[in-house]
């Protein structure tokens, strides 16, 4: 069987999703934030709802993600995304609304937009992307720079003494009564890529059913802000990032996660690791 | 059922990160030697006998320019 | 049921306003002198009526930031607010400019800096007409100076709004806000359906394409010397705005040998200075800008050009002053009185004034 024989239409398992524009994306080699884009796309193609959706970009590096997506875009002032879709929402509630955010946007100089959204359970989806740094300023510290990280203005690692805990803002999402469905996803290998999908996918769909809040959290890389290779840094969160902020669903149909709870129980207790970007 | 795959690459828009290596079974793609237009070293099929078409290196392009064709053996 | 006598607070005029104009959706913060706006929208529950959203938001950056996004798909929205709180608007009201959009935000203005005080005053002119926030914007400014104007100028605001496609503020203040009167109200229009803003709003993002290209609204722009055609389209506006928007009322001005300018409250006053003078045989008149952006040059040079002398009444330290001195090139001398920190002048003082200016 040739190449040729194989490159047929009904043998055709995937394809780039044309709710994507054609757009290169500006973003680095390996940026998690393509990977996103690219399921958010999907699961909007596939639902059928490129003419019923409006998404909320952010400031920050995906401050140009209306620039690959397909679909109607309002792009926030820095931090506002959630006030800016709990408006659209209710002005035009048939329409499916979700942000998306940096952790710089969304944990620090958002933090009280996002709060009072998932409180008022504001029938959206919102897609929040962590990878601990402020990427498009040049590497910064972020509410999410794990401890012991080094970045340009922690650049002896963040002392939490100093500058502060690395914030599980997430978690404390899943407990505000208005948000209905919370998780912590990843994308850097393929069965998470398609976990994610699944429940980008649960995200959406849910806004049918007028219930609050669908929160996804991507614990994500900034291979450049992190000076490493986008494989080094992939493998860096695996064995870093995630042991700080661990995968799974925190919050499904309005419940509790069965570990949930018992997981933040134990967050009296201090983190005694440092996490170092460089080897040791 | 055995399948056999094949990949379309969007070498212009390949930027040479090789997350998609990683997520290959088969070591079927790598970096080529030759560079696009915008000097990143893109992805090539080094084995292409061995692809099966599992799509795993597409869902974790972050550019979306791998396509993805199987066929049944 | 055509009109209807009501006796009401300027600011209760303003939240009736919005909902018997077919507003689609208020959003704002509490705070003082301006709180019966949102207090009185709560209680009239006009998404029981209309279908216009009222929402109490987190904070004034999070109202001024649902408007902008209530306003990029197309809807009539509003906000309200007093000083502090409209200085938290700023950075949003540029976006607003920026992405050139349309929305009404009202600011019943209290003395500042600072807390300052919650006394009525004048002294966010120059933030209000001159920018407030960053970037070469204007804000089309409406100076309401009784309750009746507080309500007729929501609508008009909104029309403003649209046919610039640009923030436009209601600079009203504590007095206005506070003061009960008399207003006539109109029967309740309808809001524009959304096949009516898919028609006639094709800038917005309303989420429904069908089948053109998708829109983006955003006030982001890479490339100087695109952000610089923006920037001229944009100037080009404001110079159309100030050819045909500019507003004002001439009061007893025709045999005048001296005028007040004044707006908003202290207009109102200066109109009993008026009545005081003119028994006394000084033959005064009183200007009023009614759009304090654009600012009625041409009325003002050419009413002010005639007289012998200008007194500018603010209840701020002088800021208007500096408009309308530039407005008769300095070639009549102008004076300004001013009471400020929330104190109101009285018609006695701004008469004194007048003596004072006069000898």
């Amino acid at each position: 069987m040739t190449r040729e024989d194989i490159i047929k239409p009904e043998n055709l398992v995937y394809r780039r999703t044309p709710v994507l524009t054609d757009n290169v994306m500006h973003y680095c080699p390996g940026c998690g934030h393509g990977v996103v884009h690219r399921i958010i796309a999907e699961v909007i193609e596939e639902m059928g709802i490129q003419d019923n959706v409006v998404g909320i970009s952010p400031v920050g590096c995906s401050v140009l993600a209306y620039n690959y997506f397909d679909v109607d875009f309002v792009e926030a002032a820095h931090g506002r995304a959630p006030a800016c879709a709990s408006a659209i929402k209710r002005l035009r509630p048939d329409t499916y609304v979700f942000s998306y955010q940096g952790d710089g946007d969304l944990a620090s100089i958002g933090c009280a937009e996002v709060m009072h959204a998932c409180n008022r359970g504001e029938n959206i989806t919102m897609i929040f992307i962590n990878n601990g740094i402020y990427g498009m300023t040049g590497g910064q510290m972020a509410p999410t720079t794990l401890e012991g990280m080094e970045t340009v203005t922690c650049p002896y690692g963040r002392d939490p003494e100093l500058m502060g805990h690395t914030m599980r803002l997430t978690e404390v999402l899943a407990q505000l009564p208005g948000t209905y469905y919370v998780t912590r996803q990843a994308v850097y290998t393929p069965v998470l890529a398609r976990k994610c999908k699944k429940a980008i996918r649960q995200a959406f769909e849910n806004q049918k059913l007028h219930k609050g809040v669908s929160f996804v959290e991507i614990t994500s890389n900034c291979n450049s802000g992190w000076k490493m290779t986008p494989v080094q840094a992939n493998k860096w969160m695996e064995e870093n990032t995630l042991k700080y902020f661990p995968l799974g669903d925190m919050k499904v149909d309005g419940k509790f996660a069965p570990n949930f709870m018992e997981r933040v129980s134990t967050f009296d207790q201090p983190n005694e690791t440092r996490f170092s970007l460089r080897s040791k | 059922m055995a399948f056999k795959g094949t990949l379309v690459i969007d070498t212009e828009k390949c930027k040479g990160c090789s997350v998609c290596i990683t997520g290959c079974p088969n070591g079927v793609i790598a970096l080529a030697k030759k560079v696009n237009s915008k000097g990143y070293n893109y992805l090539e099929m080094v084995k292409p006998d061995d692809c099966i078409g599992c799509a795993n290196c597409a869902v974790i392009c972050p550019d979306g320019v791998i396509e993805v064709y199987r066929a049944k053996v | 049921m055509a009109k209807e006598l009501k006796l009401m607070k300027g600011n209760q005029a303003i939240a009736e306003a919005a909902i018997r104009c077919g507003c689609d959706g208020y959003f704002g913060y509490p705070i003082t002198p301006q709180s019966e706006v949102l207090e009185h929208l709560m209680a009239e529950r006009p998404y029981l009526k209309t279908g216009m959203v009222v929402l109490q938001a987190e904070s004034e950056l999070a109202s001024i930031n649902m408007v902008y996004a209530g306003a990029s798909t197309g809807k009539r929205v509003m906000t309200s607010s007093s000083s502090p709180g409209f200085s938290l608007m700023q950075e949003g009201l540029s976006y607003i400019a920026g992405a050139e959009l349309p929305a009404l935000c009202v600011n019943v203005v209290r003395g500042g800096p600072g807390l300052g005080t919650i006394q009525p005053s004048q002294s966010d002119y120059f933030q209000t007409t001159k920018g407030g926030g960053h970037g070469d914007y204007r804000l089309i400014t409406l100076a309401p100076s009784s309750v009746q104007e507080m309500y007729d100028f929501v609508e008009l605001g909104f029309d403003l709004a649209f046919k610039y496609r640009n923030p436009v503020a209601i600079l009203s203040d504590g007095v206005i806000g506070q003061v009960m009167e008399k207003v006539m109200i109109d029967d309740y229009k309808p809001r524009w359906t959304n096949e009516y803003i898919e028609e006639h709003c094709p800038w917005a993002a309303t989420g429904h394409r069908a089948g053109k290209k998708s829109t983006i609204v955003t006030s982001l722009e890479l490339d100087s010397l695109k952000q610089e055609g923006v920037n001229k389209r944009i100037q080009e506006k404001y110079r159309k705005c100030e050819e045909e928007d500019a507003r004002y009322e001439a009061i007893q001005c025709d045999d005048a040998e001296f005028i007040f300018v004044a707006y908003g409250s202290a207009a109102r006053i200066c109109m009993k200075a008026v009545e005081l003078a003119r028994a006394e045989g000084i033959k005064v008149g009183l200007v009023r800008p009614i759009t304090l952006w654009p600012f009625p040059k041409k009325a003002v040079a050419e009413i002010g050009g005639r007289m012998k002398k200008i007194l500018c009444v603010e209840m701020s330290a002088g800021q208007m002053i500096e408009d309308v001195k530039l407005a008769v090139e300095c070639k009549v001398p102008v004076t300004h009185y001013g009471r400020f920190g929330g104190v109101i002048p009285t018609p006695v003082e701004i008469f004194d004034a007048l003596k004072n200016m006069i000898k």
